[in-house]
Order: structure tokens, then C-alpha cells, then sequence
């Protein structure tokens, strides 16, 4: 018998879309995709959003989420083709030969069981343990990620840990049937770095303890070169490049994978403070209403007139806290908010129109921040009535212009929300707060929820746009990479204190305190051998201290 | 277990007042009724004389308020009164007649409430096949058909053409308990068909809403089988929707079973309600409808501290 795991040969995948307004059709999502799988090998499925990375890794356990369906090709594990096998095999194979670990722990995780229950779950009724004997083993991969208490940690229920301890259960849960093959699904995408960091070191050390094959399916390059032997590059459903990682990383042959890896193409020169700072951020402590502690405590920062102002940090640091606080929406408990020469009112009710109009915001989510059942023309023309009275053919001049500086052009005028992509529909609402000429935008996330090569042109649209207009952003991000790409100062916050402050360059420059150090070096590089070096540096500065 | 304490003692409290609230609404509407017992009593051609007479004995000259505080107080110390018509000791005839109601109760909930869950359960597993088709529809044309309705179908078959059942349901404290069950099995029947396709629907509906999420896809990939995944993972997370709908339900089985106690004359509560609104009996209607709210308030606490129980969040805070 060879030693290939897992054979996959011209895999076709489908599915029955329903779009508004048309017949339901079929659709092909995957067009015909070939690769193998060494026992003990790990290879990473990389791609943008809709490249049918995650519907090719559950092929594997021939499974179709919602509507998708497998039309073609063949799907070999342990020497058998799994799709032409009848559904109670498929059953003997899911959580036993094959398992899977999901994005998002906290939703894959049945709320109202034990962890312990769910973890041994399919290694009990696949027969493959004992109760007694899964529970034990479950102990000891509780032990071996490196969660708290492992002895007892899985008679908590899901609510009760973190959220990255429960993505390490999530593993524990496919880890203890003992299966050859794990499908890790943007296993930390959800995480923070600084968490990212360990759970990826779990999952890799687990994978090598244990000797399990993985398909390791992720959006971010500089992950997956960690944990990976092999890279598979897909774009729409269809292979780009496949490959060892260190030729896909170091020597990349097709230019949409050059364009991956070398994403961040924006540099930006760091502009001197002015005189006289747009908006000025004074002692402000807030807390939210009916909890009885501060989600900030006397934040000070300034922004300048053309300027940028990235606040970083993890959730939970306060720095929405913050956006609530200078919008109005949540009035602080102490300090004041100075705005373009003025003090603005705590309150939103008390704020002027001039206010409103002058200090805009932009969302993370585009699509929740656009009302779906109005044009693009309606939603961007609406602050032209609003703030200027505009009407008739002077608001389509405005609005014309605006969609040019968008980079979308009139004929997006009369198209709905849902005719745009994610990229497209953010543009829409960086156009709509544009509209109202104002003086400052605050953006909350601008950027996490799309794909990184269409996040880097929404951030150079930004930067263009701050130079024609001379607007200044305060830009809220939990992304490194994003904060060194647009700002020209930055403030680094940690529960809900501004833990380091300044310019740029300052900021980024050693000495670090503790949490900043911390924060930088735990974004991921894309080069081999980071993650261990990483590891390694700070086991070597906890035995020094 | 503190906080869940303090929840029932709240929802208590609430529910007390509420109740309150009932009573005077009662009062205020049998007030508002045209008539009343003398007149019921007496007939239209009672003369002006004769009436007053009769208002006086009964004590209806007082005014409306100084009777409801008198009412109140009595039954604040556990003293129901006595009905106008009959001076019959109210509390000594609802005893009877409301264990005959709760008895109906009973068996209709102990058959309606598991056979609707397991069907919901059957639907959910068979969704848009054909089981899923025919349990929706036989209980949809179930719940479609007014209740006297079936009552007189059921009559007319099984009373009538078959003699398996009888058409009136009487029983009394001597009979043992087959002759019971044989004397209530069409009322029983009813309701249960007027209940079952509520919550047989809503079962269906608050599974299928939990299939949606992602554990649901993470049990399907441990290799589970389709009844697996809905009792063991599904299921526990739609108790608490499942709950409300069935004590909505029983809260009707035991308020609202009215119609079918005067189609097949069953000695129930909601026979004798009808009896007192007719002759205008103001202390026993004010029984009945606070006895029907204390059952309607109290099932529903139960449903929220049971729907607050099944959630691991509330039971077991961090």
C-alpha cells in the first residue's frame, strides 16, 4: 500500500443558487481540482473568499454545506473512492478517518453540552474508545494544547472558556478518534494574533506529536507557511499554482500568487503634526450603561487635519468604545472632545448638523450599513439632500463625481446593494460619508471583513482620497499590517488604557513596552521557520525573567 | 441556584398582581353585563317591587366597589362566598368540578403534548418528504375545523354509528377508573386534535430554526446519524420555544375547554361558568375566570423558568 492518504482527481462541486428576481440555476463552485495527501503531511488550501476552499476540504468527507453538491471526479481515503460509497460508509468515515475543526469554535460548539461530551462524541459512538478511554484521551490533548486545567476543563460548558481555549477544544474534538486526516478550517482566523500565535503552535505540535495528515485551508499566506509541507493556490474554484512552501512562498511562478504574497504594496510617508489637531481626545472615561467598570480609562489622543490616526489593538481593548464616544453615542462619564476648534456636546442630541456633517463614519460591515432596498444614486444622494439641500441635476453632478472618485462611475448609479461586490459596497459607503464634505472619517474595520488584495485598493482609494479632500481618518484596526500601510500616528490601546502613543515611527521603533512587543511580534511573516522562532524567543525571555 | 430563586419569586410577585388585575376586570365587565341575578331570577315579568325586594336580600343595592372589596377579602382569607342563585358553597363546587376539568386535562395533554413532539420530531427529520406533507396537513385540518365541530363528527361516528364511545361524558366520584377514561375518550379526542397541530408545528419550526446552525453541521460531520443529530443536538436547544408553545396549549386544555364541556355535558368548570354567566351569578363567575387566570399565569411562570433552566448560559453563569 502507498503511502498517499488522501487522492483527489478532478473534483467538480456545484450548487443551486436562487438569486433575486431569476430562476433558480446551478452553478459550478470547483472546476475540476487534482492533489494528494501523504500520511503525516499537511497542505495548505489558500484563496481568496469563493475560491471553494473550504467546499473542497469538506469534499474530503464528502459533505456539501447547504445546497452544494459534488458532480464529478473521484475523492480517495485510505484507498477507497468515497463518493461512490453508499451514506452509511460516509458515516463510519466522518469522525472517525476524517475530521474537521471550523472557523468559529464558538458556533460549532453545541451550546447546551459539556465540551467533554462533544469531544468524545464520535470517537464513542464510531466505537473507536470506550468512554472511559476517550475521556482519558481527551484529558491528555486537553493537556497537550496547553489549556488551563485539563483535568477538569471539559466538564465547563462552551460559554464558559475563551474563545481561543475553545478553538483548542475544537481540536481536541477532531484529534480524539485518532483519525488520519483533519480538515482545519481558518482554524484562527477568528483569533487574535497574540492568541493566534498559541493556538497555531497547538495545532502544529499536535499534528506532529500524533502524526495526522491535515488539509490546512486559510485566506492568509503568511499562516499557512508555518504549518504546511504543500501550498495549493485556488482561485474560482480552480487551481493557480501548486507546489512545495518554500517555492510557493519564495519563488512564486503565477502573478496572481506573486500578488499574493507580496500584498501591502501601499507606502506611505508619514506626515509631521500640525499646529492645531482636527480632533482632540481629552481625558475621556467611559463605561457602557448598567456595568459598574470603565471600558476607558483617560484616553488622550489627537488627530490631525489630513491626517491618520490608526487605533490598534485586540477585542475587547475599547477601541470601538472610543468611536461610540466621539460619535456621541455613548457619552463618556469624564473628559471632552475638542473638534475643529470647537467643543462638541457629549451627547449626540446636543450635537449641531455642522457636527454631524463634518465627523462621518465608515463600518466594517458594508452590507449591514447600506439600506438593501435602495440604489446606490439613493444612498450616496441622500447626505447631498440632507447636509446641502442639493436636488435635480446639481446632485447628479455631485453624485457622478463622487461615484468617479470611487472609482465606480455612473452606471453604478441605479444598481441595488446586492448587485456589488464586498469591495464595491465598501467603496458605496467611503462615497456616502465623502458626500457630506466633512472634516474627519472614523473607520471601524474598514478592511477586516474583505480579501486582502481588495483591502489593499479600498486602503490606496483612502490615501488618494485624503489628498484630494484633505480629510483626516481615524482608523480603528485589529491589523497590523493595515496600521504601518496608512498612518501617520498610532495608538496602540489594551484594556481600554492607550498603551503607547505617537507618531508612526515612534511607535514602531524599539523600545517597546511589554504589550506592544508583544503585539509586533506576533504578526505572522511570510517566511519559513517563524512561528518556532517566535515560540522560541519568548520561551528563552519568560526563563531569563 | 440563587438567581433562579429570586426569578420565581419575581415572576410570583408579578404574577399575583396580575391576577389582581383579572379579578377587577371580571368584576367590571360582569358589572357592565345589562341584568342581573334578581332579574335572572325573577323573570321579565318580575314587577320593579319584587326586584328591589330581592336586590336587598341579596345585597346587590351596595355599591359596586364596597362589593368587590368584600369579595376580595373573602377570598384573600380563603372564602370563595356563595353562589346567588343556589347558596350553594362555591369553593365546595368548584373542588368537584374543577378536578373533574383538570381529569379531561390530563389525559388530553398526556397523550397531545408527546404524540406532537414526536410527530414535529418526525417532520423535521422527513422535511418536505411525504411524512412531513401528511402530518402538516392531517394537523392543520385539525386545528382548521371548530372544535364543536369535530365534537359532533366524532359523536356521529363513534357514539352514534359505532357505540364505542358514549355522546355524553358524565362521570362521578364512583366510577373506577377504565369507566372514567371509556366516559371522557371523545372529549379527550377533541382536544387533543385542537391541540396537537400547534404544537406539533412549533416543534417543528424552533428544530428546524436550530438545524440551521453550525453545531448542527459539526454533529453531521462526527459521523452521527439524521435522528442523532436532531434528538441528541437540536432538540436540547429548542426546549425552551418548545415549552412556552405547550403551556400555551395546556393553559387552554384547562381555560379553554369550555365548548367541549357543554357539547358532550361534562361536569367541568366550564360548564358551570356558562351556567353562572346565564343567570348572572356574579361571585361564581368571579371564581371561575380567577381560578382560569391563577392556571394561565402559573403555566406560563412554569414555561419561563423552564425555557430559563434548559439555557447552560443562565444555569451555569461563568
Amino acid at each position: 500500500m502507498s503511502d498517499t492518504l488522501l487522492k483527489v482527481r478532478g473534483l467538480k462541486i456545484g450548487a443551486t443558487v436562487y438569486p433575486p428576481g431569476e430562476k433558480p440555476h446551478d452553478i459550478d463552485i470547483v472546476h475540476g481540482v487534482d492533489f494528494d495527501l501523504e500520511r503525516g503531511k499537511v497542505l495548505g488550501l489558500i484563496g481568496e473568499s469563493g475560491a471553494g476552499k473550504s467546499t473542497i476540504g469538506l469534499a474530503s468527507m464528502a459533505y456539501g454545506r447547504g445546497g452544494v453538491k459534488i458532480t464529478g471526479g473521484e475523492v480517495w481515503v485510505n484507498g477507497r473512492d468515497i463518493l461512490k460509497t453508499g451514506i452509511k460508509d460516509i458515516r463510519k468515515l466522518r469522525g472517525a478517518e476524517v475530521t474537521y475543526v471550523s472557523q468559529s469554535a464558538a458556533a460549532s460548539f453545541n451550546p447546551a453540552k459539556k465540551i467533554m461530551d462533544q469531544v468524545i462524541e464520535a470517537a464513542v459512538e464510531q466505537k473507536k474508545f470506550s468512554r472511559k478511554d476517550a475521556e482519558q484521551r481527551a484529558r491528555t490533548l486537553f493537556a497537550k494544547l496547553g489549556l488551563p486545567d485539563p483535568d477538569n476543563i471539559g466538564e465547563r460548558y462552551p460559554h464558559q472558556v475563551s474563545g481561543g481555549q475553545l478553538q483548542r477544544c475544537m481540536t481536541a474534538l477532531a484529534l480524539c478518534p485518532e483519525p488520519d486526516l483533519v480538515v482545519f478550517d481558518e482554524p484562527t482566523t477568528a483569533l487574535d494574533v497574540t492568541t493566534q500565535i498559541d493556538v497555531l503552535m497547538a495545532i502544529k505540535e499536535a499534528i506532529a506529536d500524533t502524526g495526522v495528515a491535515a488539509l490546512y485551508i486559510t485566506h492568509d499566506l503568511a499562516v499557512v507557511a508555518q504549518v504546511s509541507d504543500d501550498i495549493m493556490v485556488l482561485r474560482m474554484g480552480n487551481t493557480i499554482e501548486y507546489g512545495d512552501t518554500d517555492q510557493i512562498i519564495n519563488r512564486p511562478q503565477d502573478e496572481y500568487t506573486q500578488a499574493l504574497v507580496s500584498v501591502r504594496s501601499i507606502e506611505h510617508e508619514e506626515k509631521a503634526p500640525t499646529p492645531e489637531p482636527v480632533l482632540s481626545v481629552k481625558n475621556i472615561t467611559a463605561r457602557y450603561k448598567g456595568t459598574n467598570f470603565d471600558v476607558l480609562h483617560n484616553v488622550n489622543v489627537d488627530l490631525h487635519p489630513g491626517q491618520t490616526l490608526a487605533v490598534v489593538g485586540e477585542s475587547g481593548s475599547g477601541k470601538s468604545t472610543l468611536a461610540r464616544v466621539i460619535t456621541g453615542l455613548l457619552p463618556p462619564r469624564d473628559g471632552q472632545i475638542d473638534f475643529a476648534g470647537r467643543t462638541l456636546s457629549n451627547d449626540l442630541a446636543g450635537r449641531s448638523l455642522e457636527d454631524l456633517r463634518e465627523l462621518q463614519m465608515i463600518y466594517q460591515m458594508a452590507d449591514t450599513a447600506m439600506n438593501p432596498r435602495q440604489t446606490v444614486g439613493t444612498i450616496i444622494g441622500r447626505p447631498l439632500e440632507f447636509y446641502f439641500g442639493l436636488r435635480g441635476e446639481e446632485k447628479r453632478k455631485r453624485l457622478i463625481d463622487l461615484l468617479d472618485e470611487i472609482e465606480l462611475g455612473e452606471k453604478f448609479m441605479d444598481r441595488y446593494p446586492a448587485e456589488l461586490s464586498g469591495g464595491q459596497k465598501q467603496r458605496v459607503c467611503i462615497a456616502r460619508s465623502l458626500a457630506a464634505k466633512p472634516k474627519m472619517i472614523i473607520c471601524d474595520e474598514v478592511t477586516s471583513a474583505l480579501d486582502p488584495l481588495v483591502a489593499d485598493g479600498i486602503l490606496k482609494l483612502l490615501l488618494d482620497l485624503q489628498k484630494i479632500e484633505n480629510v483626516a481618518y481615524l482608523f480603528i484596526t485589529h491589523d497590523l499590517a493595515t496600521v504601518r500601510a496608512i498612518s501617520d500616528s498610532i495608538a496602540v490601546m489594551y484594556q481600554g488604557r492607550v498603551a503607547r502613543y505617537g507618531s508612526k515611527s515612534e511607535v514602531l521603533s524599539p523600545p517597546f513596552d511589554d504589550y506592544t512587543d508583544l503585539l509586533l511580534s506576533s504578526v505572522p511573516e511570510m517566511r519559513l521557520g517563524w512561528l518556532e522562532e517566535v515560540v522560541a524567543n519568548r520561551k528563552m525571555e519568560s526563563a531569563g525573567n | 441556584m440563587h438567581p433562579i430563586v429570586k426569578l420565581v419569586a419575581q415572576r410570583l410577585a408579578l404574577g399575583a398582581l396580575l391576577l389582581l388585575a383579572a379579578s377587577a376586570l371580571i368584576f367590571g365587565l360582569t358589572e357592565a353585563l345589562p341584568g342581573d341575578a334578581a332579574q335572572a331570577i325573577l323573570g321579565q315579568a318580575a314587577t320593579a317591587e319584587s326586584l328591589a325586594n330581592l336586590r336587598e336580600e341579596m345585597g346587590l343595592n351596595r355599591p359596586a366597589l364596597t362589593r368587590y372589596f368584600e369579595w376580595l377579602g373573602g377570598i384573600l382569607t380563603g372564602d370563595m362566598g356563595v353562589a346567588l342563585t343556589n347558596k350553594l358553597d362555591i369553593a365546595t363546587s368548584v373542588a368537584s368540578r374543577m378536578s373533574n376539568t383538570l381529569f379531561l386535562a390530563f389525559w388530553a395533554a398526556l397523550i397531545s403534548v408527546p404524540l406532537a413532539i414526536l410527530l414535529g420530531l418526525i417532520a423535521v427529520r422527513y422535511q418536505n418528504r411525504w411524512p412531513d406533507k401528511a402530518i402538516s396537513g392531517v394537523t392543520l385540518a385539525s386545528i382548521s375545523l371548530p372544535e364543536f365541530m369535530i365534537a359532533y363528527i366524532l359523536i356521529f361516528f363513534f357514539a352514534v354509528k359505532l357505540f364505542w364511545a358514549p355522546s355524553f361524558a358524565n362521570i362521578s366520584p364512583s366510577m373506577d377508573l377504565l369507566d372514567k377514561l371509556h366516559a371522557i375518550a371523545l372529549p379527550v379526542a377533541v382536544l387533543v386534535m385542537v391541540v396537537l397541530a400547534h404544537m406539533m408545528r412549533m416543534t417543528r419550526a424552533a428544530i428546524l430554526n436550530v438545524m440551521q446552525s453550525a453545531y448542527i453541521e459539526t454533529a453531521e460531520l462526527k459521523g452521527l446519524t439524521g435522528f442523532q443529530v436532531i434528538a441528541r443536538h437540536a432538540f436540547p436547544n429548542a426546549i425552551a420555544p418548545i415549552v412556552n408553545v405547550v403551556m400555551i396549549n395546556m393553559a387552554y386544555l384547562v381555560v379553554g375547554v369550555v365548548v367541549v364541556e357543554v357539547v358532550f355535558a361534562y361536569p367541568g368548570m366550564g360548564q358551570y361558568l356558562v351556567d353562572a354567566v346565564v343567570k348572572r351569578d356574579v361571585p361564581v363567575v368571579l371564581a371561575c375566570g380567577v381560578i382560569f387566570a391563577a392556571v394561565y399565569i402559573l403555566l406560563n411562570i412554569f414555561a419561563d423558568v423552564v425555557s430559563i433552566l434548559t439555557n447552560p448560559r443562565l444555569r451555569h453563569p461563568k
